[in-house]
């Protein structure tokens, strides 16, 4: 195959990419999207494949074991991982393009005339640079994104672990970082590729650290845009287009992403990286208030929602946990059969990653067109009877709007508390994972629900039926 | 006037894509965000080119046999990330469904 081929057959890979994402604006589109997205990357694969021009046995084996191998892998957790669960599968998969990207880089490092970027030992500058920059954010993404794995998957405390001097410690990496990169583009030393793939790799993991469980939703997604970045990097060392515009598309991706959860929280993306806010457990701040709260049953609940004109469902990460979206469609349902308008509010930061609440009621089958963003449903609260909050918390509490000393202030809300009645399904009492106190829980119009969201929502569904 | 290297023209595409990756995904409804993390997570397994060659590198010396292992490692991993981010992409985007009248 001649290089401009190839060339040309990349660059339609990656207009393949664009449009994969270009489908995505809005449900009816996304599968053509999906579709295209995976014609490009069959296409870049076969374009590979025909310029490189494989004729030994052992290497044609070594790239369909590895495909067989990989994809077998792959397909088999797409069909068996839950729903719940894929804040931390994103997480796991992010961690793999950047171990890919390394081994990708290292191998550059190794073989670079099969690269056309020069000899060993006498690699073109710009290509050390690219190499060097891909296998830094890499081995960054990697770890941070293995460390985010962990909290997301329960196996490592979602609270902040706040190592002390961290930002010291962080600048120093950096700078260590930076020199040895600047030392491996004129020298080219293995031992300073090396150095610099596990310094980023420790400089991931105390980045990551010490942010707290409840700012996952913006570290997955800079992760997602570091992962582009290192692409992007290793695209052009690779001098391959498809590479560089997938890379590009993916760092843009991630960034929007995490500007969309910054100011869903309204935190500045530096507090964020900078840690320490907000672990599931950072409650406990100052004595706990023993205001008396108004207490009701599954059976109440379930009369004020029969009797309502419309309500608003609005749940949160409490209702992923408790895995309650099919028990929220089945009482959604009934309540439509009575007459009842039930449309679902969805919080730009509720849960764990962006989007998340959205696939979990798509799983439960709730219809995409009664769940709506929080621009277009806030100003209804006002109009409806019922507020029926399962597992959110912060993202109702007014004192975002009131109180100037509270850590969430300017934070954007659910307008629950204009609804007639606001029902709060939670295990207890306790705060956010801001560590506030909720005013609502003790007005007037409230009722708590004290229970697991699950098993309080199919207490409702049976005193309705 | 003198040739332009090459690498002008790669860094022209590399802006000018993360140009269209700002306006095309700002028109991402929301609710499609996480599917949106899974198909860019696909799509970053491009990298599987760079893996490709260098599982393909005449193995003449004891530096080509790294390359091939570590390029064969990168394959792995770069096809689970191919295979698992596109099929669970499809497995999310097939549940988001309409009312029915």
């Amino acid at each position: 195959m001649s290089a401009n081929l190839a060339a040309l057959s990349y660059l339609v890979s990656g207009v393949l990419f664009i449009l994969a994402l270009r489908g995505l604006s809005s449900p009816v589109t996304s599968r053509a999207g999906n579709r295209n997205g995976m014609i490009g990357m069959a296409l870049a694969i076969v374009t590979t494949l025909l310029v490189a021009g494989v004729t030994d046995a052992l290497t044609w084996g070594l790239i369909i074991g590895g495909v067989a191998i990989g994809g077998g892998i792959g397909a088999l957790i797409a069909r068996r991982i839950a729903m719940t669960a894929m804040p931390q599968l994103i997480a796991a998969f992010h961690s793999l393009v950047g171990l890919a990207a390394v081994l990708v880089a290292a191998a550059a490092m190794y073989s670079p005339e099969a690269y056309g970027i020069g000899v060993e030992g006498a690699i073109r500058s710009h290509s050390l640079i690219e190499m060097s920059l891909g296998v830094a954010i890499g081995a960054i993404t990697f770890a941070g994104s293995l460390i985010a794995f962990a909290k997301l998957n329960g196996n490592m405390s979602g609270a902040p672990i706040l190592l002390p001097a961290r930002h010291a410690l962080n600048i120093l990496l950096a700078l260590v970082i930076v020199g040895l990169i600047v030392y491996f583009v004129t020298d080219q030393p293995h031992w300073a590729f090396w150095t610099i793939a596990g310094l980023s790799f420790v400089f991931g993991i105390t980045l990551i650290v010490p942010i707290g469980g409840a700012d996952m939703p913006v570290v997955i997604s800079m992760l997602n845009s570091y992962s582009g970045w290192a692409a992007a990097g290793i695209g052009f060392t690779l001098e391959n287009t498809a590479l560089i515009i997938t890379g590009a598309l993916v760092g843009s991706s991630g960034a929007i992403l995490s500007y969309i959860m910054c100011k869903g929280m309204n935190r500045s993306f530096i507090s964020v990286i900078l840690g320490g806010f907000g672990g599931e457990t950072a409650a406990a701040g100052g004595p706990a208030e023993s205001r008396p709260v108004k207490q009701g049953s599954a059976e109440d609940a379930a009369f004020i929602m029969k009797n309502a004109g419309s309500v608003i469902i609005v749940p949160g990460y409490g209702m992923a946990v408790a895995q309650a979206q099919h028990a929220v469609r089945e009482m959604a349902d009934i309540l439509k059969k009575e007459g009842v308008k039930v449309s679902y509010a969805i919080h730009p930061v509720a849960g764990r990653m962006p989007g998340h609440m959205n696939v979990l009621l798509a799983e439960a089958n709730v219809p995409y067109d009664e769940v709506f963003e929080l621009d277009d449903i806030n100003s209804q609260f006002a109009q409806a009877d019922v507020a029926y909050v399962i597992g959110a918390n912060d993202v109702t509490n007014p004192a975002a709007k009131s109180n100037p000393q509270s850590p969430i202030f300017g934070m954007p809300i659910l307008d629950v508390e204009k609804a007639k009645t606001v029902l709060f399904v939670k295990r207890g009492m306790g705060s956010g994972y801001a560590g506030i106190e909720n005013e609502l829980f003790f007005r007037d119009n409230t009722m708590m629900l004290f229970g697991d969201a699950k098993k309080m929502t199919e207490e409702i569904v049976k005193s309705l039926g | 006037m003198e040739a332009i290297d090459p690498f002008v023209f790669r860094l022209s595409i590399f802006v000018l894509a993360i140009f269209v990756g700002y306006y095309v995904v700002w028109s991402v409804t929301p609710a499609l965000h996480t599917p949106l993390m899974s198909v860019t997570n696909a799509i970053s397994s491009v990298i599987v080119v760079g893996a490709l060659i260098a599982v393909s590198v005449a193995t003449l010396g004891s530096e080509s046999w790294i390359s091939k292992g570590l390029g064969f490692a990168a394959l792995i991993l770069a096809s689970v990330n191919i295979f698992g981010g596109f099929l669970v992409t499809q497995r999310m985007l097939a549940m988001y469904k309409k009312k029915e009248r």
